[in-house]
């Protein structure tokens, strides 16, 4: 039996099927699920794939945050089911206040798409148990939207509680503050981050590295020791 | 149909380099002595029915649960009374 992983669909979702593939060549078994599903499915962990859902109409991720799948994704989050968001679904994931803070537009407001080194500043959390903590990986990044803020308050919050889980190496991007890439809830069980894991676990696209599929792993050994 | 508007802007600490790009336009268009702009979002709800402290505190939970995040906006609702006349701020959030 192998781990069944939901990755949803949202109006507007693009990197749902590179992200299925992923979760494929991790050797795991991916479940599309549909935002107007209730029903997860009985998966065993849930994936926000990137992309601009509802067209990003009136905040990145607003609008998917009130779909009927997302009620069913809050509920069991809580109850300590596995969450990852990917860009847009990083966004979704603020916007239903798993995770806090916001994102908001580039600080230079230009779209950016490169390769982004990135430092990982916490290998415990349920998506990063594959990697080494302070492993330097390199991911695709792609977005508009991408400048993490939170008040002082929750930033040192996050900190003192090792939940800054991603922070970007040689070049914030965005004007994200205190260089955050991605971050998880107190429980390690949601994890978001900006950069696009899924778009690096085979050598022949992306970065020509097969840095991001630590995260589609870790889900695995997280699944297995649970 | 009653005219009711919600304002939402960033909050006051929030870096809007939207606004910041407007504002370095303004002196190469020949507009000077603007010191600063901010961007915000501006919503026109047409309200079916009395507008009256129920459809109000509906109107409210809208704004502060839906049009603007509160993690980085504040937000303002106000009745347009009449056609073209002036408004009235009925409740300001911070």
């Amino acid at each position: 039996m192998t781990a069944r992983i939901g990755v949803i669909t949202f109006p507007g979702t693009l990197d749902d099927r590179d992200t299925q593939r992923a979760v494929r060549t991790a050797g795991l078994e991916a479940v599309p699920l549909w935002h107007r599903d209730k029903d997860l499915k009985q998966v065993d962990a849930v994936i926000l794939p990137g992309g601009f859902s509802y067209g990003d109409y009136l905040r990145a991720g607003a609008i998917s945050r009130f779909s009927p799948v997302m009620e069913s994704v809050i509920d069991q989050a809580k109850a300590g089911m596995p969450v990852l968001g990917i860009c847009n679904g990083f966004q979704v994931l603020t916007e239903t206040h798993l995770l806090p803070g916001a994102m908001l537009r580039n600080n230079h407001l230009h779209f950016i798409c490169r390769d982004q080194k990135l430092r990982v500043e916490n290998a415990e959390t349920a998506w990063t148990r594959s990697y080494e903590q302070g492993q330097e990986i390199n991911i695709p990044l792609k977005n508009i939207d991408g400048r993490y803020v939170a008040d002082e308050r929750v930033l040192d919050e996050l900190e003192a509680e090792g939940r800054v889980v991603f922070r970007y190496e040689e070049l914030n991007p965005n004007g994200s503050l205190r260089d955050i890439a991605g971050i998880s809830n107190a429980a390690g069980n949601v994890v978001g981050l900006m950069p696009h894991p899924e778009h690096a676990v085979e050598p022949l696209i992306g970065t020509g590295r097969t840095d991001g599929l630590g995260f589609f792993t870790s889900i695995l050994k997280r699944l297995v020791s649970a | 149909m009653a005219r009711v508007v919600v304002d939402v802007m960033l909050k006051p600490e929030i870096l809007d380099p939207q606004g910041q790009a407007v504002q370095r336009a303004l002196p190469r268009l020949g507009f000077e002595g603007i010191a600063d702009v901010r961007q915000g979002k501006r919503f026109e709800l047409e309200v079916e029915g009395p507008v009256d402290d129920a459809a109000l505190a509906r109107i409210h939970e809208i704004a502060e649960t839906f049009l603007a995040n509160t993690v980085i906006e504040d937000f303002s609702v106000k009745v347009e009374v009449g056609e073209g006349a002036d408004t009235t701020a009925v409740k300001a959030e911070s």
